[in-house]
């Protein structure tokens, strides 16, 4: 017992959260003992004092459970993604949740602090990764591997605000495909675009819109238009909203709040606002000022590459060549994309969401560079897809049109009439599932029949197995379509043949 | 080098700049412009930036999974979920991390390996240690009073890892667990019939599933003598019996944990047992053990238990184990543990079979620890430890020489001439299309060698070879990789023809 008289307030303050603590949480590890009486002493301790513990069950901030319904969904959605990913010859890859803490922090520059670090205890400084990107690039250069195309599908953290009526989390799925390796130029970067829309368009969320840009072209921009370097950061983050604001208030914001001039600011004006197809890049390859710009010129010429090899693919009218577009530009080094959902006027009203981008990538030539001790370079391009957005999506129309989701896939449900009949149920059961059944039993020793079958309406399954004392002595069992009701009356020995039959 | 370090200075205090600007909550353009100077410094430094400053590896205990990893780690989940939906299982997911006090007073001893996130100024955070707890914890939460869920996860242990014994910090956990009230024994009994399905599934040899019951083990202590406060050390020291033989588990008991040795001895009487249904009957009758009321409970649930697995047909894989003891902290009722009974060696190592591939039991008290008013929904469930499997079957894979593709392609479009890259691009879009496998090398003019190399490598079984010959003439050449035979097909039907050649077993192609 602790000493009371001076203490400081520190010392009281956790004097008093010992004995505030649960003591459950002490209680329950020192019962070890476990005999009958010892338990019942325990549960009467325990009672008054949990409904006194301030212990609030929830899942932690900016995270959730999903339940089966919400799991049927999340799993059509990634078996659509990961098939079209397969589809491309890409082979997967699954890294640890956390990396060395070192690995990480120089990566991700301002949104560091966004990182979840692990507690010091007393090994290596570890934290949970943030993107699958990173890891990615660690791996190839850990690995020595010079190609490889992978796709990876798993959680990442981030320490953000979470803001829930965005779909956005601090727990949440990403599904990243990436093409390493240097090969000729902007097929693999069309490929990653044919991906996206395979993808989009299999979802079957309404029409899309890919924008495309390329970083040395808005570089090129900024610097023909005579943004001085120093601000090129800036004024990008300030073009990157054209997407949600209009032209005269990012302009507003440049001048007014980043110090830009208001000329240098209107010719921006003049390029940003332009998007197209092909046409378009032709026409900026016309233009006086941008032309004698070499990096410019670069980007040009591998986005009209681009858009050739996406007419082969016959999806290049679903892509638009942005000048807004920007992004968070820090790894990127060449083309860069961004899908968008086009809502429709019904939709927009309908929907409380308003997600954003639901799909990003572009090149990144330098990150591996970055880890490889001697800093080889290995060319990167790739891209990810927002899941949890998407997600959200289907969710909510789900909800609207009222759409009734099985989690359990039990095609055949074995029930009785009669009491004293649980263990012929036993017997069946195991002969179906044997034979590779779903199948599922009450765990009732003499469960109603009326229960049964209200369980499997309830539940949609499609078939009854019934077994009762006459149709035993006889050798048969009644099988029952749960939807036409209509039953008859099977040899024993034929059973599993019928109802793989009628199942398949 | 002095430059590069007063270099590496300027950077340091840039960015601490940066981020006192950030806390100070200075104005956007102020920071935006500080950030500008930051990257325009590290650009400076250049590509050496960053590389002298750590070893790449993963962290201890962790590893990534190459892709031939995954595809056996896919193949492996395959046959474990395909069992869970057979017996009509949901599925569910929690977070990676608790609220650190949903997982504390949960774990007994095990606690100190929990991995704890930094206070970063929220909510003190756990990972998760296992998958049982955040079950609990998603029952009470929801009010749910029953459930049947499989649920397959990394689960986070600060352990000693023995990495070639398939034990790590980071690991996967296949999870399936009946929660409600329901009439004794068959869920209990369907638990241990799926452990069956699955482990002989995998097809990694022979199998024997250990069975003994909580309320037994506290029962024979009882009789035995054992003071209540010594059951759960002498717990710990019967559960090495799988490992270490009777002689030094008594000497532990008697010597390191002041057991007497009388007691030592009655218990060993007990401990050394097993066998099947006729152990539990035998045990019925023993004149200490029958006057133990817990005792007789376990003992008349395993006897219904031994009756439900015979009618499942499994009753012969089982064995009524008297020392299996396990983790006992939540376990209230019957207990298992699956072991595999000709463990695969590597020459100089050690099995990889030893110790349980999968196990389980009842814990009907946990979800009460959770639920405000102490509602009690009782629970079963079993757990299967996939690590260990992975490396079985990856070693089962190499000793057959079994070729394990990494990838599902089924063909590559390829060039025989140069400048047909157009004409692959636009006949490999075809494909993708109509749903079918397909890749192209990402060279403008491949070699055919280097083409067709790339398939043998990947396993690639047919090849799709436009030439300008045949583009005159409307055909494509459809080449099958492993008997080299090849043969023109129409442009229109070639999609019919991969669909057809592809969709036989074995893949005939």
């Amino acid at each position: 017992m602790p000493q009371l008289g001076f203490l400081h307030g520190r010392a009281w303050a956790a004097l008093l959260g010992q004995l505030r603590r649960p003591p459950g949480a002490v209680c329950i590890g020192a019962v070890h003992s476990h005999s009958q009486a010892a338990e019942a002493t325990l549960a009467s301790q325990l009672k008054p004092h949990k409904e006194k513990s301030n212990f609030i069950i929830k899942t932690p901030k900016g995270t959730r459970d999903f339940s089966p319904q919400q799991m049927v969904v999340r799993e059509k959605i990634l078996d659509m993604v990961i098939s079209c990913f397969k589809r491309h010859g890409a082979k997967r890859l699954d890294t640890p949740a956390f990396e060395l803490k070192e690995m990480l922090t120089e990566r991700y520059g301002e949104d560091s602090g966004l990182i979840y670090d692990l507690k010091d205890q007393g090994g290596e400084l570890l934290s949970l990764r943030y993107d699958l990107t990173v890891p990615f690039a660690r791996y190839l250069a850990m690995n020595k591997v010079k190609k490889m195309k992978r796709y990876h599908v798993g959680k990442v953290w981030r320490r953000e605000s979470p803001t829930i009526a965005q779909g956005r989390y601090r727990e949440f799925c990403q599904c990243d495909f990436d093409i390493a390796g240097h090969f000729d130029p902007m097929i693999p970067d069309a490929e990653c675009l044919k991906i996206m829309c395979e993808i989009l368009s299999g979802l079957q969320l309404g029409d899309f819109l890919i924008k495309v840009n390329d970083r040395r072209i808005l570089d090129g921009i900024f610097a023909v238009c005579g943004v001085p370097e120093s601000k090129f950061h800036a004024i990008c983050s300030s073009v990157d909203k054209l997407d949600k604001m209009s032209w005269k208030d990012v302009r507003h914001e440049m001048v007014a709040k980043k110090g830009l001039a208001p000329e240098v600011a209107d010719r921006i004006g003049d390029y940003v606002q332009c998007h197209g197809g092909v046409s378009l890049v032709e026409h900026m390859f016309q233009d006086p000022e941008l032309c004698q710009n070499k990096q410019a010129l670069e980007g040009l010429g591998d986005l009209k590459l681009l858009f050739d090899y996406l007419t082969l693919f016959g999806i290049a009218e679903k892509v638009s060549f942005d000048l807004s577009l920007a992004r968070g530009l820090d790894y990127y080094t060449g083309v860069i994309y961004e899908a968008v959902l086009l809502q429709t006027p019904a939709q927009a009203e309908e929907e409380t969401l308003n997600v954003g981008s639901v799909a990003a990538g572009g090149r990144y030539d330098g990150l591996v560079g970055m880890f490889d001790p001697r800093g080889h370079k290995v060319p990167c391009v790739g891209l990810s897809i927002g899941v949890e957005r998407i997600f959200s999506i289907v969710e909510q129309r789900m909800k609207t049109f009222g759409q009734k989701i099985r989690t359990i896939e039990t095609q055949v449900f074995v029930a009785t009439p009669q009491k004293n009949f649980l263990r012929e149920r036993l017997k069946l059961i195991a002969e179906l599932w044997d034979a590779g059944i779903k199948a599922e039993l009450m765990y009732k020793n003499n469960p109603k029949l009326l229960t049964q079958l209200h369980y499997c309406e309830d539940m949609a399954i499609p078939l009854v197995v019934i077994i009762g004392e006459q149709e035993l002595k006889e050798g048969f069992i009644k099988l029952r379509s749960v939807a036409s009701r209509e039953e008859v009356a099977i040899k024993r020995e034929n059973l599993v043949a019928e109802v793989q039959r009628r199942l398949s | 080098m002095a430059e590069r370090a007063a270099l590496e200075e300027l950077v340091r205090l840039q960015g601490e700049r940066v981020r006192g600007l950030k806390q100070q909550k200075a104005s956007t353009e102020q920071i935006e412009e500080e950030v500008a100077k930051l990257l325009k410094l590290k650009a400076q430094l250049g590509p050496d930036e960053g590389k002298h400053k750590f070893v790449l590896k993963t962290p201890k205990g962790t590893r990534d999974y190459s892709p031939r990893q995954m595809a056996v780690r896919e193949k492996v989940f395959d046959v474990i979920i395909s069992c869970f939906k057979r017996h009509g299982a949901e599925v569910i997911d929690t977070p990676v991390f608790e609220l650190k006090e949903t997982l504390t007073g949960k774990y007994g001893e095990d606690s100190k390996l929990i991995y704890d996130l930094k206070d970063q100024g929220g909510e003190l955070l756990s990972l998760r240690y296992d998958l049982t707890v955040p079950f609990a914890r998603y029952l009470a939460m929801n009010k749910l009073t029953n459930i049947k869920r499989y649920h397959i996860a990394k689960v986070y242990r600060r352990d000693n890892p023995a990495m070639t014994r398939g034990r790590y910090r980071e690991f996967y956990q296949c999870d399936f667990d009946i929660a409600g009230q329901f009439d004794p024994m068959i869920p209990d009994a369907e638990c241990l019939k799926i452990m069956c399905e699955i482990l002989s599934s995998l097809q990694i040899g022979d199998f024997l599933v250990k069975v003994n019951d909580r309320r037994v083990l506290d029962g024979m202590f009882a009789v035995c003598g054992v003071p209540d406060t010594k059951f759960r050390t002498i717990c710990s020291s019967v559960d090495k019996l799988d490992k270490v033989s009777w002689e030094e588990v008594k000497n532990e008991m008697v010597g390191e944990k002041g057991l007497a040795p009388e007691v030592a001895d009655l218990i060993g009487d007990y401990v050394q047992q097993h066998g099947g249904v006729s152990l539990v009957e035998q045990l019925l009758q023993d004149p200490k053990l029958s006057q133990n009321k817990q005792a007789l409970e376990g003992l008349g649930d395993l006897k219904l238990l031994f009756e439900y697995l015979t009618l499942f047909g499994i009753a012969d894989k089982i064995s009524f184990d008297l020392s299996l003891a396990r983790g006992l902290d939540y376990y209230t009722g019957v207990i298992y543990e699956a072991v595999l009974l000709q463990p695969l060696a590597r020459a100089g190592e050690e099995p990889l079979g030893v110790g349980s591939v999968a196990a389980g039991g009842r814990y009907d008290g946990l979800v009460g620890m959770f639920d405000p008013k102490g509602r009690k929904v009782p629970c079963v469930g079993l757990s299967i430890g996939v690590e260990r499997i992975f490396s079985i079957v990856e070693q089962r894979l190499e000793a057959l020489e079994e070729k394990v593709r990494t990838t599902e392609t089924q063909v590559l479009v390829a060039s025989a001439q140069k400048k047909l890259l157009e004409e692959r691009l636009k006949l490999v879009s075809e494909l993708w299309d109509a749903g079918i496998k397909a890749e192209l090398l990402y060279k403008k003019n491949p070699k055919l060698l280097n083409q067709l190399q790339y398939c043998e490598e990947a396993g690639i079984p047919l090849v799709a070879i436009i030439g300008e010959q045949e583009l005159k003439e409307g055909v494509i050449k459809l080449r099958s990789v492993a008997s080299r035979e090849e043969v023109d097909v129409r442009r229109g039907d070639l999609v019919e023809e991969i669909k057809r050649r592809t969709s036989q077993p074995f893949c005939i192609c």
